[in-house]
């Protein structure tokens, strides 16, 4: 039998050729491979939210295999014998059963529940970068507004999701929803009864939850992430300062190979992160809170974290109830302003923001390079104070936990939270701004003066002084040169920057990563390689 | 008529009587034996009412309630009165609070207080068990009282029942992982972790501090067999089935692992993803 030759080396480009062949997809793939990234440790925070929103997805689809959204009473009897014989809703015996009997099914759910943490958590710290550097400007402010909405529309799924099992806790927070529903003047009362299908808990609510958090809030989530990415292929993404960058161009990396391939990799880590979680660490353990049932309420009954500045706000608000004397009477409950309204402002600031700024610097001009928080301190300032109000907030939700474990008084710890909420913020904007200045005005010291030495020179007179290191060639007269501009880029301060000390050996693993090639990071001077080093070994040749 | 008469003229009247006449000799008598009548029931009174230099106004208490007596006297007093009847702004009375609560306190350490806050703290017991016995029979013998019953508390319980009512009855101030709870103005529900069987049954019928009582007719014996039984067993079992339980706090410590080990860790991945270039 005649051999037939076989290139394997050839394999690639003949069956790209022939993908081509077929639909000419080279000329746009090329555009999109050859896509240019800026590469910063910051610009990474928004991939792990993207990240484990996957990882929620491949999860919940593998739970939704063997959830059961139906409030129909059954008797469990499945293989957690504490709850053996209790009559419970399908949900909640079905939840059990993922956690108990499915193979694997405690993991995910866990893996499930973390993801979704993790997923809010990075989020709210990407948006913090993007607010605290400045990419929210023009041209970015709608994808500013759609990265808020997907806070919102994520807290939305988070809560539906917390809701779907069933189970004491959920319930606790299902009747908060509805008290936050009900307090809200003249609609309430109709639109609590009909999204509960009548009183609460009513017999539907879990499948309305069910449908909502597998199938609507989902497919949002899925809408506004493709338009949040592609407005950042779109419109390209920010980059830091740093010689050969300009408001124009876009410095980094290729998207193929290495920036996919890193990212890929990350993906793996944050997936990696997830499952450790899932593994190790426990939580929301549903079949400890019991079926719910309107008259068990857990101490400790908290939401996840996201939410927790609401009841937090709730638990500091004083008891004010206005009632209004028409008709019978009408009453706003003090529950309204924390749940309703502040909630509503809270949007309206955080996406109406980008304008805001603009209007008040009168700044209506294109922005591509970042801004160093240190030099714009008003903004950082109002972020640190944002901040400020949040964390007082979710710690207040959380200030029965507090309180008992570190034995402090619940009033007091009300009143903290109370005083903290209205004194906080404003020492946040104040200390913020001082600190900002101080690092500017270091910045601009050690450009004119030159970077301290740490060396003591005493003086013929007797007088002490550091040397200091300049930044530029001296021209004379009294040791200095020329100041240098402040370009918005890292300042070096330190000598091993200035390559003193020569780079640092590289690397974890054999070999050791030579010195990389200037420059290492944008902004530095360009600094002479140091004579290369032999290596040190047994004597043993190695490769 | 006569009735209308007797009305009028009094009570005091109508029990002298009518007046009869009478001989001087009898009247001689009858007052010889008022006046003995009169002395016999002053001396009666006085042999009642007067604190006799060998009256025994109790019965006798037992040897351990004697020692428990010596105990009391020795630590207890200074709060609860010589006589455990009380100190105004330091202690409350304990008669009538059974060994139960006796058992209570003294065993988790409580009693004796470090000091006067919103509420004792569970410590390293004080007396030795045989030295709670004695102090219990000694209370239960000056004023009676919840009693802990002896033998297995949790004979033929059922888990599921037990938690249930461990959901209804407990977990509003304990927490649904018996954990413990905050309470207003520094006042707290401790954690069940350390508690005995005999301890959680004593809170219960003697609702210590700031816990309502749960008496045989609110929660009957079997029932808090049940509840002991699934404390005891449920919750106290620390395999938890899905990895570190992070306290059993509820979500404010989930919130803090996601931000302080993920999102740390997360941070750190991509300062060595992004430093790879």
């Amino acid at each position: 039998m005649k051999r037939r030759k076989f290139d394997a080396a050839a394999l690639p480009a003949k069956t790209a050729g022939a993908v081509d062949d077929r639909f000419q997809v080279s000329t746009p793939l090329r555009k999109l491979l050859n896509k240019v990234f800026p590469d910063h440790w910051s610009f990474l925070l928004g991939e792990i939210a993207l990240f484990s929103f996957i990882v929620l997805l491949l999860t919940g689809v593998f739970l939704t295999f063997f959830f059961e959204p139906a409030m129909t009473e059954v008797t469990y009897d499945g293989s957690y014998a504490p709850l053996r014989g209790t009559p419970m809703s399908a949900a909640y015996a079905s939840s059990l059963d993922i956690s108990f009997d499915v193979r694997g099914g405690l993991i995910m759910r866990q893996m499930h529940h973390w993801a979704a943490l993790l997923f809010m958590a990075a989020i709210v710290v990407h948006m913090l970068r993007v607010f605290f550097t400045g990419a929210f400007r023009k041209p970015r402010e709608t994808n500013w507004i759609i990265g808020s909405l997907l806070f919102w529309v994520g807290f939305l799924a988070g809560f539906t999701g917390y809701s779907l099992p069933d189970d004491g806790l959920s319930g606790t927070g299902l009747r908060i929803a509805s008290g936050i529903i009900l307090s809200i003047p003249v609609i309430g009362s109709w639109v609590s009864s009909s999204i509960f299908g009548g009183e609460f808990p009513g017999t539907i609510i879990i499948s309305r939850f069910f449908i909502a958090h597998v199938l609507l809030i989902p497919g949002l989530l899925v809408a506004l992430i493709s338009v949040h990415l592609g407005l950042v292929f779109k419109q390209k993404h920010t980059q830091w300062p740093g010689p050969g960058r300009t408001n124009e161009n876009v410095v980094g990396e290729r998207m193929f190979p290495r920036y996919a391939l890193k990212q890929g990799g990350f993906f793996m880590v944050v997936f990696g992160v997830i499952a450790l979680f899932g593994g190790l660490f426990q939580i929301n353990p549903i079949w400890y809170f019991g079926p719910y049932e309107a008259w068990v309420v857990s101490a400790a009954s908290q939401p996840d974290w996201y939410v927790m500045f609401l009841d937090g706000s709730t638990r500091l608000m004083p008891a004010w109830e206005i009632s209004i004397p028409i008709g019978d009477g009408y009453v706003i409950p003090p529950l309204f302003w924390p749940t309703v309204v502040l909630p509503g402002i809270l949007v309206g600031l955080s996406t109406m923001y980008p304008f805001l700024e603009a209007r008040r610097l009168k700044d209506y001009k294109h922005h591509n390079l970042l801004q160093r928080p240190r030099d714009v301190p008003a903004r950082t300032a109002v972020g640190a104070m944002a901040v400020a109000f949040y964390i007082v907030l979710t710690l207040s939700g959380a200030n029965d936990v507090i309180a008992d474990k570190f034995h402090i008084s619940l009033n007091a710890m009300t009143w903290a939270g109370r005083i903290g909420l209205l004194v906080l913020p404003p020492l946040a904007y104040y200390f913020t701004y001082r600190i900002c200045l101080g690092l500017q005005q270091h910045d601009r010291e050690v450009l004119a003066h030159g970077v301290e030495t740490g060396i003591i020179k005493r003086l013929p007179d007797g007088r002490f002084v550091e040397v200091h290191q300049p930044l530029t060639a001296v021209d004379g007269h009294d040791g200095h040169g020329p100041a240098l501009d402040y370009v918005g880029w890292v300042v070096p301060k330190k000598m091993n920057r200035l390559g003193a000390l020569g780079p640092a050996i590289r690397g974890f693993f054999y070999p050791i990563e030579k010195p990389a090639e200037a420059p290492v990071s944008p902004g530095h001077p360009p600094v002479e390689p140091r004579a290369e080093r032999e290596e040190i070994g047994s004597g043993e040749s190695r490769r | 008529m006569t009735s209308d008469n007797d009305r009028r003229r009094g009570l005091l009247a109508r029990l002298r009587g009518r007046p009869v006449a009478r001989s001087r000799g009898r009247r001689r008598l009858g007052a010889a034996v008022r006046l003995a009548a009169a002395l016999m029931l002053a001396g009666g009174a006085y042999t009642v009412f007067a604190p006799g230099v060998q009256a025994q106004d109790n019965p006798p208490l037992s040897a351990a309630a004697n020692e428990g007596k010596a105990l009391f006297d020795v630590s207890c007093v200074t709060c609860h009165g010589r006589n455990a009847q009380g100190v105004e702004g330091r202690g409350p009375s304990l008669i009538g609070v059974g060994s139960a609560s006796v058992e209570f306190q003294v065993s988790s350490g409580r009693m004796p207080m470090a000091r006067q806050e919103a509420q004792a703290m569970r410590k390293p017991p004080h007396f030795t068990d045989e030295q709670v016995r004695q102090l219990g029979q000694y209370i239960q013998e000056l004023g009676g009282g919840p009693q802990v019953p002896n033998g297995n508390l949790r004979e033929g319980a059922n888990l599921s029942t037990g938690g249930e009512l461990f959901r209804i009855n407990c977990s509003q101030c304990h927490a649904f992982g018996a954990g413990g709870g905050a309470l207003s103005s520094g006042k707290y529900a401790p954690s069940l972790q350390p508690a005995s069987d005999r301890q959680i049954y004593a809170a219960m019928l003697s609702g210590p501090q700031n816990m309502p009582v749960f008496g045989d007719n609110q929660i009957t014996p079997e029932q808090k067999a049940d509840i002991i039984a699934y404390i005891q067993e449920t919750l106290k079992h620390n395999q938890d089935q899905g990895g570190f339980n992070l306290g059993r706090y509820g979500p404010s410590t989930e919130g803090l692992a996601i931000f302080l080990v993920g999102i740390v860790a997360l941070v750190f991945a991509s300062l060595w993803i992004a430093g790879k270039s």
